[in-house]
């Protein structure tokens, strides 16, 4: 696979989505529509948490 | 509505559809006639005769050749004219586009679009549909709606506890959550929904003689536009893949879709069941058959009913989406944006 993946968990047990970037950095919301936006707007990532990775 | 992708390579057709007969398909809105030369060639030409719009496909052949049932002009498998009714001179433009084709893993591809940028290498893959090993039980269903309802559909599997009960739904399909990765770079989608000590369903109970609880995977793999692939595992609860990935002790299904527009409000529905277990067992094939072709049915009947509600919406309607609607979302903007 290669390196530009999103990802979106929906964590077991919770109406929450965890969003994260291929850049690392990391986002939570309850709307998948919200979240596309917030992961696609790369890099520009209003609020994030990062995991350090570079963008 | 999501618009045509064109410069892509769709299912035409399953490789035993295409031989002698001549075989009518409209893909993307392009009618095209199918069929077979005698070296075993598949070909695709543009189905309508130059001179008056006769379809090509129904003539009738003339060794490698169509010759128009209307006014008699033969076309060559490259769509060269080559014979015109009480002339000798040939017109320059009588000629019909031909197509490329590729037959892969059991399917006839086309390519849609500029025939320069046309790759084969491009055309992803299904291998289990023609691998020992493997059977594989299929059909196609026309369906009266836009492909976009079909990858709708097939992205978003909490539906099958509702439409699909008492086949492949059980109620936590829909009450497991799902993973969703999407690959930018190579257009791919991948929805992966994991259960564990779930009941089994009628389809895999029948089939695969697993008696109680089991262990469920449903990963997605969609390569948009036109393949889907549903990577299906299911075992005794308990049973995991060994370290070295030997994972003899699951039955897997490999559940194949090629969504094919045919024209901007109706689709092809190629479906396809691969198994690697009962591999010989006649009777499970029917019964797949049989199951699959029903559950393709209760869409095809869904579907449909939401294309009509669509045809007489007014314009701007807003949908809900929700956490299950995360890989239909993923699906239809990488559409968006193959589609330019």
């Amino acid at each position: 696979m290669s390196a530009a993946v999103y990802r979106i968990v929906w964590a077991p047990g919770s109406d929450r989505l965890h969003g994260t970037c291929h850049c690392g950095a990391e986002h939570d919301a309850d709307d998948p529509v919200e979240l596309w936006q917030w992961l696609l707007a790369h890099p520009d990532h209003a609020g994030a948490e990062t995991n350090g990775a570079a963008g | 509505m999501t618009a045509f992708v064109r410069n892509q390579w769709y299912v035409a057709a399953y490789t035993e559809e295409v031989g002698e007969d001549l075989l009518a398909r409209t893909i993307l809105g392009e009618p095209i006639v199918f069929y077979r030369t005698q070296d075993g060639t598949a070909v695709g030409l543009a189905d309508r005769c130059v001179h008056r719009r006769f379809p090509l496909s129904l003539s009738r052949r003339d060794g490698d050749r169509i010759v128009c049932g209307y006014h008699g002009f033969t076309y060559e498998p490259s769509g060269a004219c080559v014979y015109v009714p009480a002339q000798t001179r040939i017109p320059r433009t009588a000629r019909v586009p031909s197509y490329r084709v590729v037959e892969q893993d059991s399917l006839v591809w086309v390519w849609i679009g500029e025939p320069e940028l046309a790759d084969a290498s491009a055309i992803p893959r299904a291998p289990w549909l023609d691998q020992p090993g493997w059977t594989t039980v299929r059909g196609m269903e026309p369906l009266a709606a836009r492909y976009g309802l079909l990858v709708d559909n097939l992205l978003d599997l909490s539906h099958e506890t509702y439409l699909h009960g008492g086949y492949i739904g059980t109620p936590e399909v829909a009450e497991t959550p799902i993973t969703t990765e999407v690959d930018e770079d190579a257009r791919i989608v991948y929805v992966r929904r994991r259960m564990k000590d779930v009941e089994c369903p009628p389809f895999y109970a029948s089939s695969t003689g697993i008696d109680g609880r089991i262990d469920r995977w449903q990963d997605i793999e969609y390569r948009p536009p036109c393949l889907y692939l549903l990577h299906s595992r299911i075992a005794p609860t308990g049973v995991e893949p060994g370290p070295d990935g030997d994972d003899r002790g699951a039955c897997h299904a490999e559940i194949v879709y090629a969504i094919t527009p045919e024209t901007e409000t109706t689709t092809l529905d190629f479906w396809m069941v691969a198994r690697d277990f009962a591999v010989d067992d006649e009777a499970v094939s029917e019964f797949l058959a049989k199951s699959n072709r029903t559950v393709v049915m209760q869409d095809v009947v869904a579907l449909n009913a939401l294309e009509r509600v669509i045809a007489t919406e007014p314009e701007g309607y807003q949908e809900l989406s929700i956490n299950i609607d995360t890989g239909g979302l993923a699906a239809r903007r990488l559409l968006r944006k193959l589609a330019g």
